[in-house]
């Protein structure tokens, strides 16, 4: 398959960047988004060129670390997939693509079509765990809990904090990636001890880092690739109102 | 408290409640705008007296009012913070299966505060003495303006994108609030949909009705 790419380069922060376009042949239809990107780099390397940069880590879609805005959509046209995951059989042949890097203030730029999203890692910081005191590991079924919590609350776990959800929404809003983790501890025991403080201080280094504010559009839960749902931000809000009122 | 009152999510629930206070309160409206339909002036300006006078109402118009402040005031505010934290625009717009009236709700938002000074002007300011006319009769004024065929078009243009607004705004007014959850969310769209077709539907047959008959 052959396709012309519309490519995002910034040399770094600061610098203005702008589109540069490539052409690419002989793709196969059963490469993946990131190989097709690999092949590029190797071909802009022997031409004495700049490789494009990209993050990408474990290709198995579980660690977060891609992050491509193609063709108006994070992660690619394909659904609840990473783009590490899409293959290149979604795309038509000699289609452009346009590869743009996560658009919000929090997320700056680093090169090309990579962002810094140490922004999520201190909204982690400021309470996205339980402090545990160490010890012997304690049984699996000590504390019993409800099946569906169960559910829900690994639901909210899958999270991967890849920021598409921030990518996707026309407000770069975090809510999705702040209620995934909120929900994900505050449907289990061991997570409600602390459950006041973690929302509280949460929400508050959300704000504090220039995210938007959620209009429950539902763009972040249409794009995201674990498919995290849309009532992990109304409890998200719940348990907001009652840790401050109650 | 400064983490409660300056958060994001109390100024969004802040927006869900006032925005619920008005959507109380425009079935009542209706109730008042259906004596337009009678020959006799009488009941509606009857109505119209009471809920000017009437110190409870008094009362509620002065929360009403402080409402519709508020939600266009924290509107602004939301919408101003959201385009900032985009920070540089995407060369090729987000197309995601989303809420689709949700996007422009600061614009319909928009044109109905627009009506609402129009809708003032005609009625409320004369009230208050702003304006020059009758407020005891309210009935002559809304039949003088119900034979006017562009105002009729504004009116009913006005509706058609309050629907679009409510469309979106009675769901999204408990899912900030919390309360919906995977059973109640559908319940709360359904319901959406079925209020932001009927009473903007109400309120348009009003002056139909007066005009072509």
């Amino acid at each position: 398959m052959d396709f012309k790419l519309k490519i995002w380069r910034q040399k770094n922060t600061t610098a203005k960047g702008r589109f540069e376009t490539y052409n690419i042949s002989g793709i196969s239809p059963d490469a993946s988004f990131l190989e097709m990107l690999d092949i590029l780099n190797d071909q802009l390397i022997e031409e004495g060129g700049d490789p494009v940069a990209f993050d990408s880590d474990c290709r198995e879609g579980i660690c977060g670390m891609c992050s491509l805005y193609i063709n108006g959509r994070p992660h690619g046209p394909d659904h609840g997939i990473t783009v590490c995951q899409m293959h290149m059989r979604n795309f038509k042949d000699g289609e452009m693509i346009t590869i743009e890097p996560w658009r919000a203030k929090p997320f700056p730029i680093i090169k090309d079509l990579m962002v810094d999203r140490g922004a999520f890692d201190k909204i982690i910081q400021a309470g996205g765990y339980i402090s545990v005191n160490t010890g012997g590991v304690p049984d699996a079924n000590a504390i019993p809990i409800r099946k569906e919590n169960a559910d829900l609350a690994m639901d909210a776990a899958a999270c991967i904090g890849c920021g598409a959800c921030v990518a996707a929404c026309k407000n770069a809003s975090a809510m999705l990636f702040v209620s995934a983790s909120v929900s994900h501890f505050t449907l289990l025991p061991q997570g409600r001890v602390e459950a006041k403080e973690r929302v509280k201080a949460m929400v508050a280094k959300m704000d504090e880092l220039g995210f938007g504010n959620c209009s429950n559009t539902g763009a972040c839960e249409a794009e995201c690739p674990k498919e995290i749902k849309l009532t992990n931000i109304a409890r998200l809000n719940r348990e907001f109102y009652k840790a401050h009122v109650s | 408290m400064s983490r409660f009152l300056g958060s994001s999510i109390t100024r969004k629930i802040t927006m869900a409640l006032l925005g619920l206070f008005l959507i109380l309160f425009l079935p009542v409206h209706l109730g008042i705008n259906f004596l337009l339909l009678k020959s006799d002036p009488e009941p509606f300006n009857k109505a119209a007296h009471f809920m000017a006078t009437f110190w409870l109402v008094k009362g509620f118009e002065v929360l009403l009012l402080a409402s519709f402040l508020l939600h266009i005031f924290y509107g602004i505010l939301l919408q101003i913070q959201n385009w900032l934290a985009r920070g540089k625009q995407y060369k090729i717009t987000n197309y995601s299966q989303t809420s689709f009236f949700s996007k422009f709700m600061i614009w319909t938002g928009l044109i109905i505060f627009i009506f609402l000074i129009i809708h003032f002007m005609n009625f409320y300011f004369i009230k208050i003495g702003w304006v020059q006319g009758d407020p005891e009769n309210f009935y002559g004024v809304a039949h003088q303006l119900f034979n006017i065929p562009a105002y009729i078009i504004l009116y009913v243009f006005s509706f058609l994108i309050l629907g679009f607004h409510l469309a979106h705004a009675f769901w999204s007014a408990f899912q900030t609030l919390g309360w919906n959850t995977a059973g109640l969310s559908p319940v709360f769209k359904v319901l959406g949909i079925l209020y932001a077709i009927l009473i903007p539907l109400g309120f348009t047959l009003i002056p139909l009705i007066i005009y072509f008959s």
